[in-house]
């Protein structure tokens, strides 16, 4: 019931919201806040009840019994449709992610929202409950319908608080995304019928079809369905073009939300459906996957470099970062892929802060053009060393979360094919040069005296206090992340070698 | 006590993010205390852990946490400590000590006092945690740490450009060493299932055999890091920019600590590269082709810093000489004595720059020996050390170098010989420094005097330079004994001479003048020869050809997407059908109805023909 | 059945005759009234067909489909006319071909 209240909390929080706005225009946000706030609390309370956290036994992935919670109910008895939903370590680590990212991205979006700003707070809510969903269903039709419900809502943030061109942006990150899920929508419904077909049993259920039988050639397309789905959001090279357009136009908030949460449903995907439903398909794949994986990570890190757009330069370096995931997830090993969970976890603050940076920027200085910028440090010493802190994090400094994860990745996939690792390497170098040009730009050089900007306040400070802190704790004592989600990756990884009869 | 080791990082840490935090609300001694006195702190305690190590030499480590812990991969918050540790700790934190206080003075009227503070403190703590590491990760670690304080303080004035991209430059020319280090440890762990210093040492003696491919590959991928954090061939050309940094942090990141990480890791990690003899070699060439480089180089240089600069190079370069002929503790020994006398001389010309209104030229000086003297014995003796003339420190451990890479077999005699040649270019360039500096007539007055916290430092550190020579350092449980039988009494004299030749030299050319060498310097030859030397033999100007700019075309040429193009043919296709189809919606409702009846009329006559 | 016989396909004839010249109309003229006129002409047609196909087989079902389509025919002029006032007072104009705001 815990999780079916989770949504509902941030559902029903949205509609507070919207008409919370009739009390004042600054009433929304705050209403948001603690609806945040409160369904964090509520999740942490529930999960300190959990004996099994203690231990953390390795759930068998396709036994519900073992994972930490799991609930089930019939909604359309008829297709064999429930409303199913289940948490383990990974989809545990996401679940708190997303609740502590979303209280970030309110209070990125404190004081630049102007119109509307009930329905904005609405929207952020149930865009977070749609992530939500996503992270815990696991009724197949139950997770297409999450993966919509968080795709509307940020579509109308994009298209109506956005920037300059945010139609044509908001419109393409619809599209792709759509048009993406459209083809999972496919792929799951073409499992279902083949899984009928073979047991005359009609389930959704990620449970029942972790053993369906499929044969070898079908079982490619249907995996093909999930990639693509996963990879346009995750963004992997070459369907990512829709995320440098949606980062830059987006509210702050969105970017947040966008960057630090919604990519990580697609690398979550990957983890979770893609490659343990068709192990098979998934391992002769691979190879296909990562070289996707690395030109993504060096072509992001290129492009990145040649921006003169804050907000495109940090979406840019998502694009690079979230390559590494990919390699993590197709190297396929213990290493690679807790270095995966790892990046999701640490990117989503790094990131999250950089765009809530490039947000307070253009609010206060009403560009994000680099060009203009320049010496900001000498305005603004605090938000120049917080700066100075994060792009150092995104270049992947050791003793922060991202190199963590980056240094996993890598270890793994040397086991896997060492020419990648070699290349995908090259990124460390690349990332270091747009990460600093980005510094150079916008806060070191010339100062220009006559600008009068405010330096952050508190409730700046605080906020990002709270992701400097997560990422040094990720970076000096990782272990209780990485033992969180190994019962999981180990299981994942034992259950699809099971199926392919050796390593993947 | 030996838990309290963590203790000596963690004091400089915690003094440094006060210092970030609470910058605003501290007073400028207040932040001096703190900035000098953490340093100090964290000298007492490596002294006393010295003491108790010279009375009990016992190698201990400590396990404070574990940091990873995946599959079969671990690598833990540890550190080891032994003799070689206890001589890079003693460096860092007693010469570290020094130039704090020295900085104090030398930043007094810098308004980011506390941010300057706050960053050193930290380099001392990342470079403290670097050599005590006992897992290549957390040296790692260490290494990237000292990377980003060092890009933090080069580009400490950030309001001018130029420092950002000689920043930006010592940590991206850096990054690439220490990319290639890094797939050093992957393949490390590949092969030896461990990181652990000590552990990959013993496994190496079970997997591998002298000789192997494997250890060669790991060898030259470690060596990559090294050649990119000291500076070497082919990666020196980040170091004589990074001079645009504060002086003092040039003299501690620059010359005593940071650039030598890469000599550290050569010897901390000498155990593997015993199985690779050729890479053993190519230590020993990168080191001598860079000190030549280097020293020719800094013939021809006017800044006074890039001068020191170049010649850290090439002195770094003694070092990996000395380990590439499996010299270690001489190579350690130079590191130390290299560290007390390029200090000495940094901080010298930090008091020279201070006073002469940052002044950098040489040629804008001279005559400083009767207003700064102080100073002027300084660099005397810093200079002495570094040409290695007879009983300073550095004649010590440059000798040893020499004599045991004379011993090598086959190339020992010319690895000696190009020593030599180094050694000679060392004397003219670094008194040809002291003589146009100090001696001759005043070009520049010095508007300033050097006060005690400037004074005692050089004081100090005139005292290491010249006695540093005869500190033992611990180093024996660590490095395999030399096999050194003394060679031919002709090779030592040789040695000996050839600094005090090359002085005399300089003092010919550049101060009495007995020597003409004018119409040599102005032929043609020798003018092109010494702009290509000037400009660090132009290997700046190739890699600006072969990497930069290309790279920077790249990214240009990518700008606008390309990947785009594909999906914006998609929208284009799309669009023209629905100009197409368009066209048929006139909005008239007469034409609508005329080809609804005129269909409907085909459709009963294939309806009627089918029945 | 005594008295007037006319051959069903007589009347057939003429109700198909009918249902041309609605449509001839639809498809000629431009006035709005004139359509709708048309449209009436054609429903009629229809509905002659059904009474004399029921008269024909003998069965009630023409007349009550004939009803059926007076009654249709009495909504689609309410709404067909009302349409027509609010096109007269929007375009000030009657002409059918001018209203084509939904052009593609």
């Amino acid at each position: 019931m815990l999780m079916i209240n989770l949504i509902l909390i941030l559902l029903i929080g949205g509609v507070v919201a919207i008409f919370s706005e009739r009390l004042g225009a600054d009433v929304p946000r705050k209403v948001a806040l603690a609806v945040v706030i409160i369904d964090l609390i509520y999740l942490l309370i529930a999960l300190s009840t959990i004996p099994q956290l203690e231990t953390l036994q390795a759930p068998v992935p396709s036994d519900p019994e073992t994972w930490l919670m799991h609930y089930s109910v019939e909604w359309i008895p008829a297709f064999g449709i429930k409303i199913e939903l289940a948490l383990d370590g990974l989809s545990m680590l996401m679940v708190l992610l997303t609740l502590i990212l979303g209280a970030v991205a309110v209070s990125a979006s404190w004081t630049d929202i102007k119109v509307r700003q009930g329905f904005f707070e609405a929207n952020l809510l149930w865009t977070l409950a749609g992530v939500l969903g996503v992270f815990m269903a696991l009724d197949l039709f139950l997770f297409f319908l999450f993966w919509e419900v968080m795709l509307i809502p940020m579509y109308f943030m994009i298209a109506i608080w956005g920037h300059e061109n945010r139609g044509y942006a908001a419109m393409k990150f619809f599209i792709f995304t759509q048009a993406s899920g459209l083809l999972m929508l496919v792929s799951i419904l073409a499992l279902v019928v083949i899984h009928h077909g073979n047991t005359g049993v009609w389930t959704f259920s990620y449970f029942d079809l972790l053993s369906a039988q499929i044969a070898a050639q079908t079982a490619f397309w249907l995996m093909l369905g999930f990639f693509v789905a996963f990879v346009v959001k995750l963004p992997g090279f070459p369907f990512h073009t829709w995320l440098p357009d949606a980062h830059t136009q987006a509210p702050t908030a969105g970017s947040v939300i966008l960057a630090g949460i919604l990519l990580k449903t697609g690398a979550y995907g990957l983890i979770r459906f893609a490659v343990p439903l068709f192990p098979q398909a998934s391992m002769e794949f691979a190879p296909v996957a990562l070289w996707l994986g690395v030109a993504g990570v060096i072509y992001g890190a290129i492009l990145a470099f040649g921006q003169t757009d804050f907000k495109r330069l940090v979406a840019y370096s998502s694009v690079s970062h979230m390559g590494f995931v990919l390699l993590g997830v197709y190297a396929w090993n213990i290493l690679a892929l807790q270095g995966a969970v790892m990046q999701m976890v640490a990117h989503g603050f790094s990131t999250a802060a950089l765009f809530m940076i490039a947000g307070s920027l253009q609010e206060r200085l009403h560009t994000r053009d680099m060009r203009e910028m320049g010496g900001l440090w000498q305005n603004m010493p605090r938000m120049g060393a917080i700066a100075m802190f994060f792009i150092v994090a995104s270049l992947g400094l050791p003793g922060l979360g991202n190199f963590v994860a980056e240094f996993l990745v890598l270890l793994g996939l040397f086991q896997v094919d060492r020419l990648l690792a070699v290349i995908a390497a090259l990124g460390l170098i690349t990332g270091a040069a747009y990460s600093l040009l980005l510094m150079q730009r916008s806060f070191q050089g010339e100062p220009d005296e006559t600008r009068q900007l405010v330096d952050f306040g508190t409730r700046e400070m605080l906020t990002m206090a709270v992701m400097m802190t997560a990422l040094i704790v990720l970076g000096i004592y990782p272990q209780p992340i990485l033992d969180i989600s190994r019962p999981v990756v180990e299981s994942l990884i034992s259950f699809s070698s099971i199926v392919t009869g050796g390593s993947l | 006590m030996r838990e309290l080791i963590g203790l000596i990082p963690l004091i400089p840490l915690l003094s440094s993010a006060t210092l970030m935090l609470f910058a605003g609300h501290l007073s400028r001694f207040a932040i001096g205390l703190l900035g000098v006195g953490s340093v100090g702190i964290a000298a007492i305690l490596t002294a006393k852990m010295g003491i108790d190590f010279l009375g009990n030499p016992e190698v201990f480590k400590v396990t404070l946490w574990t940091w990873m812990q995946v599959g079969t991969f671990s690598s833990d918050v540890a550190f080891y400590f032994d003799g070689l540790t206890l001589v890079m700790m003693s460096v860092i934190t007693g010469v570290g000590f020094l130039i704090h206080l020295f900085s104090t003075e030398f930043m007094e009227e810098d308004v980011s006092y506390a941010r300057y503070f706050a960053y050193l403190n930290m380099f001392v703590a990342a470079m403290l945690i670097l050599v005590m590491a006992d897992n290549l990760l957390l040296l790692y670690l260490g290494w990237e740490g000292v990377g980003v304080c060092s890009y933090l303080l080069v580009g400490f004035w950030y309001q001018n450009s130029a420092n950002g991209y000689a920043a930006r430059k010592a940590f991206i020319v850096t990054r690439i060493g220490d990319t290639l280090m890094a797939l050093g440890l992957f393949l490390l762990f590949t092969e030896l299932g461990t990181l652990d210093i000590q552990a990959l040492g013993d496994a190496a003696k079970d997997k591998w055999q002298v000789g192997d491919s494997m250890p060669l590959i790991a060898c030259l991928l470690i060596l990559g890091g090294a050649v990119g954090k000291s500076a070497q061939l082919p990666l020196h050309t980040w170091l004589p920019d990074a001079m645009a940094g504060p002086t003092p942090v040039s003299a501690l990141i620059h010359a005593a600590t940071m650039v030598t990480a890469g000599v550290y890791l050569i010897a901390r990690t000498h155990e593997l590269y015993l199985f690779a003899p050729i890479a053993m070699i190519a230590v020993a060439l990168v080191g001598l082709a860079t000190s030549l480089m280097a020293a020719f180089t800094a013939l021809t240089q006017h800044d006074i810093k890039r001068i020191l600069a170049y010649s850290t190079i090439s002195q770094i370069g003694y070092m990996f000489l000395a380990l590439g002929v499996g010299a270690w503790t001489a190579g350690i020994f130079h590191l130390m004595t290299h560290a007390f006398f390029k200090a000495l001389l940094f901080l010298g010309s930090g008091a020279i720059i201070h006073c002469l209104h940052h002044e950098h030229n040489i040629f804008k000086m001279g005559g400083l020996r009767t207003r700064m003297p102080v100073t002027f014995w300084s660099f005397m003796i810093g200079s002495a050390a570094l040409a290695a003339l007879p009983m300073t420190s550095g004649f010590f451990s440059k000798d040893q170098i020499l004599l045991q890479a004379y011993q090598v077999d086959g190339i020992g005699p010319w690895l000696w010989f190009g020593g030599l040649v180094g050694a000679l270019l060392t004397a003219v360039y670094s008194f040809r420094l002291v003589f146009v500096v100090f001696f001759g007539q005043v070009n520049t007055e010095p508007d300033k005097d050097t006060g005690w916290r400037m004074v005692i430092p050089l004081s100090l550190l005139c005292i290491l330079a010249m006695m540093g020579g005869w500190i033992i350092i611990p180093v024996t449980q660590v490095f395999p004994l030399a096999v050194f039988e003394h060679p031919a009494h002709w090779v030592e004299y040789v040695s000996i001479a050839v600094p005090i030749v090359g002085v005399i030299i300089a003092y010919l050319i550049f101060l009495g003048g007995q020597l003409k060498v004018d119409v040599f310097t102005n032929s043609f030859v020798m003018q092109k020869l010494q702009q290509f030397w000037f400009s660090g033999w132009r290997i700046d100007w190739l890699y600006d050809q072969l990497l930069v700019r290309p790279y920077y075309g790249l990214a240009r040429a990518l700008k606008l997407e390309p990947v785009d193009n594909f999906y914006r043919l998609v929208v284009t296709i799309s669009q023209t059908f629905n100009q197409w189809l368009s066209a048929g919606q006139s909005g008239q409702m007469r034409r609508y109805i005329t080809s609804m009846v005129f269909g409907l009329i085909v459709l009963l006559a294939i309806l009627v023909r089918a029945s | 059945m005594e008295g007037l016989n006319i051959p069903l396909n007589h009347i057939l004839l003429i109700a198909s005759l009918l249902f041309v010249i609605g449509m001839l109309g639809l498809m000629i003229r431009r006035n709005i009234i004139f359509i709708l006129m048309s449209l009436e002409v054609m429903l009629n047609s229809a509905a002659l067909a059904f009474v004399a196909a029921g008269a024909h087989w003998g069965q009630p079902d023409g007349q009550i489909v004939f009803m059926l389509i007076l009654s249709i025919a009495a909504a689609e002029v309410a709404v067909g006319l009302s349409l027509v006032l609010q096109v007269q007072r929007r375009f000030r104009s009657l002409d059918m071909d001018s209203l084509d705001w939904m052009r593609g």
